[in-house]
């Protein structure tokens, strides 16, 4: 036995409450998919039938292959709406509560506003703020070490990809401000 | 013999200081990925990637499959010392192992995870050395209905064997083959399913999507629940390394059997986690004392480890000598492969020999180092579960975006992402498995391309499919598969109606 041993405990202040409402129940939830995913067959399917589902001179026209396919997700999709519907087990599972989601917003609003970031800053300015806004925000992490380690990061990042692998980056008015 | 000398070469290739530096940095990026929460081994070499893209092909898939192994060597960490189980095929670890580091045995239980897991590599490496050139020279002899009907074995064998409800998996494997057939066909060079989109032309990357389907959806799953981490720390010490060696033999039947298992489950798609949970059932049924399992004992460490693990390994049989990933790690690898020209499947073995025994050369001496870095640095490893999430989380975003650009330079590859993680997800929580849809966005083109080279050859007779004994015994066994279940419960119906009844009484 290891003389080693102590124990790690690293609590979450941020951690959803138990007791939290559903948002949604997973038969709800599969019955969205399922609808979307027959919307999206029937869209695949229209418009591989109109590339073309025949036989020709070279044989199967581009559209064959995949036309079959979107019939053959249509009619799971079909399925699954059907059994979602019939599901006493789905109706009673949650798929997601009112915490959850705030916390599943919570990284994934960042993640949108950092992609977008990325169009018109770079990627390296707006992953210096992801990291930095989301470790004091979202974590309350003291605001000198988010801004340290989200500029160590990030520099560790350029210079792998740009420098070192010669991986070119988005770049945007700062970059173009130092010269890059 | 010729394996063998084919392997020596390979270990010469292999042995330079470049090769062997990445090997080390790509095992220690391995067991990084493994032991945070919400990475793993497919994402981590999902993300990891873009790193290799300059190198060439034989450093590349050396570092990528050190990633693959210190992956699977870090996940029993946080397994074990914390009852988180990184992966699922890891959940039968926690059973016992977390248990023993309950009782103060944490450093024996890590030492008896990372020796098997070590065991099960091996025997599959050893499978592959001397398997794969006799299955890769076999397929030479395939044509395309042969491909095809491989292919449908692959496929037919998920929806049948998969544990998921079967519609679930049939959606997500035709998604992913359609998706796959997005932008210029192939064949005729029309434009499929663009919709005018000049960003669509390129079609759907497979890389860009299972970043933003394990990556992303990842880091949104992780986020959901509660992260107090309460665990344990453990040093591992040399006299306790020496006695659970010397216990080993004790254990053979057990190692031998999940290796076996192991294995089995890895060439066909059974995948690792229905080997490590069959591995400790086994273990546990022909126990003479099978109360004490899940209290803490070193057999239900080693059943389930040395399962996984050579079902993991055992997955890149069938990628290498036939073209055809059997998880979705080997799938993502096999990407790889092909973004730097490789073309998997029987014709590497001929034209890249240097390439693939140096890979097979890397899964020996990727081990071997591995094993030696985790039972020197379990300490080190283990107390990056001090980092907050919150630290961690936004960097694993940036390292996605900045793999998913890497790929084809294009910012709607970065969008493409975001929404392959929203769709991942939600395809997790309602029970849709990624695996079938990784499968079928890698092989969607191949496939197409053996089907209509098939149909065409046949002038549209669908016949082709039963031509000769080869191509009718895999197509066969297809639709077997495929229908497996029904088939099992009618066996099962007519072996209880011929069972004689009880007498009364």
């Amino acid at each position: 036995m290891s003389n080693t041993e102590i124990e790690i405990v690293v609590d979450d202040p941020t951690a959803p409450e138990a007791d939290s409402p559903d948002v949604a129940s997973i038969r709800v939830v599969d019955v969205a998919v399922s609808l979307l995913l027959l919307a999206l067959a029937a869209t695949l399917g229209f418009d591989n039938w109109r590339t073309g589902i025949a036989w020709d001179s070279t044989g199967p026209q581009a559209g064959y292959f995949p036309f079959y396919l979107s019939v053959i997700l249509a009619g799971a999709s079909l399925y699954g709406l059907v059994a979602a519907f019939l599901s006493r087990k789905e109706a009673a599972e949650s798929f997601v509560t009112r915490a959850q989601l705030r916390r599943v917003l919570l990284v994934f609003v960042p993640t949108l506003l950092f992609c977008l970031a990325t169009q018109f800053l770079g990627l390296y300015v707006a992953s210096f703020c992801l990291i930095a806004g989301f470790m004091r925000l979202v974590g309350r992490i003291a605001l000198w070490k988010s801004l340290l380690t989200a500029f160590v990061f990030t520099a560790i990042m350029f210079v792998t990809f740009d420098i070192a692998f010669d991986v070119i980056m988005p770049k945007g008015p700062l970059e173009a401000a130092l010269g890059r | 013999m010729e394996a063998f000398g084919l392997l020596m070469h390979g270990f010469a290739v292999l042995l330079t200081w470049k090769t062997l530096a990445l090997m080390m940095v790509g095992l220690v990026l391995g067991i990084f990925v493994g032991v945070l929460p919400g990475l793993g081994g497919p994402n981590g070499v999902a993300i990891l990637l873009p790193l290799t893209f300059t190198m060439d092909p034989t450093s590349a898939i050396v570092m990528l499959s050190c990633i693959y192994w210190g992956a699977l060597f870090g996940g029993a960490i946080t397994s074990i010392l914390f009852n988180i189980p990184g992966e699922a095929w890891s959940v039968a670890t926690t059973f016992d192992g977390y248990p023993m580091a309950q009782q103060g045995r944490a450093a024996e239980a890590l030492t008896a995870a990372f020796t098997s897991s070590f065991i099960g590599s091996l025997v599959a490496v050893l499978l592959i050395t001397f398997l794969a050139p006799m299955i890769s020279s076999f397929a030479l002899k395939f044509g395309p209905p042969e491909f095809f009907s491989v292919y449908l074995l692959t496929f037919c064998s998920f929806v049948g064997l998969g544990r998921e409800a079967k519609h679930k998996t049939v959606i997500s494997m035709s998604l992913g083959l359609l998706l796959a057939g997005i932008g210029m066909d192939t064949v005729s060079g029309q434009l499929r399913m663009t919709f005018g989109t000049s960003e669509l032309l390129r079609g759907v990357n497979f890389l860009v999507a299972v970043i933003g389907l394990f990556g992303i959806s990842e880091i949104l799953l992780t986020m959901e629940e509660r992260l107090a981490l309460r665990g344990h720390a453990a040093g591992i010490s040399l006299r306790v390394v020496l006695r659970v060696w010397m216990d080993l033999p004790k254990y053979w039947v057990t190692l031998l059997r999940s290796s076996f298992i192991g294995c089995w489950l890895g060439i066909t798609p059974g995948g690792a986690i229905a080997a490590s949970f069959m591995g400790y059932n086994l273990a546990k049924r022909f126990s003479r004392d099978p109360e004490s399992f899940g209290k803490g004992r070193i057999e239900g460490v080693f059943a389930p480890e040395t399962a996984a693990h050579a079902s993991g390994t055992a997955a890149l049989l069938p990628m290498l000598a036939l073209g055809i990933p059997g998880s979705g790690t080997a799938a993502i690898l096999l990407g790889g492969l092909m973004v730097w020209g490789l073309n998997p499947g029987p014709l590497l073995f001929v034209e890249h020999k240097d390439f693939v025994w140096g890979l097979i050369a890397s899964m020996y001496l990727g081990n071997v180092v591995g094993l030696v870095l985790v039972l020197t640095t379990v300490p080190v490893f283990a107390s990056i579960l001090r980092v907050p999430f919150a630290a961690v989380a936004p960097m694993i975003v940036v390292s996605c975006a900045i793999g998913a650009y890497a790929i084809q330079n294009a910012m709607f590859d970065i969008w493409m992402m975001l929404g392959f993680g929203v769709v991942g997800y939600v395809f997790k929580k309602i029970g849709i498995s990624l695996a079938p849809f990784t499968l079928a966005l890698v092989l969607g083109n191949r496939a197409e391309d053996a089907f209509r080279l098939s149909m065409i050859g046949a002038g549209g007779d669908l016949k082709v499919f039963w031509s000769n004994g080869l191509v009718g015994s895999i197509t066969t066994l297809a639709i077997v598969l495929l229908f497996w279940p029904v088939i099992d419960k009618a066996f099962g119906s007519v072996g209880r109606l011929m069972r004689p009844a009880k007498a009364p009484g």
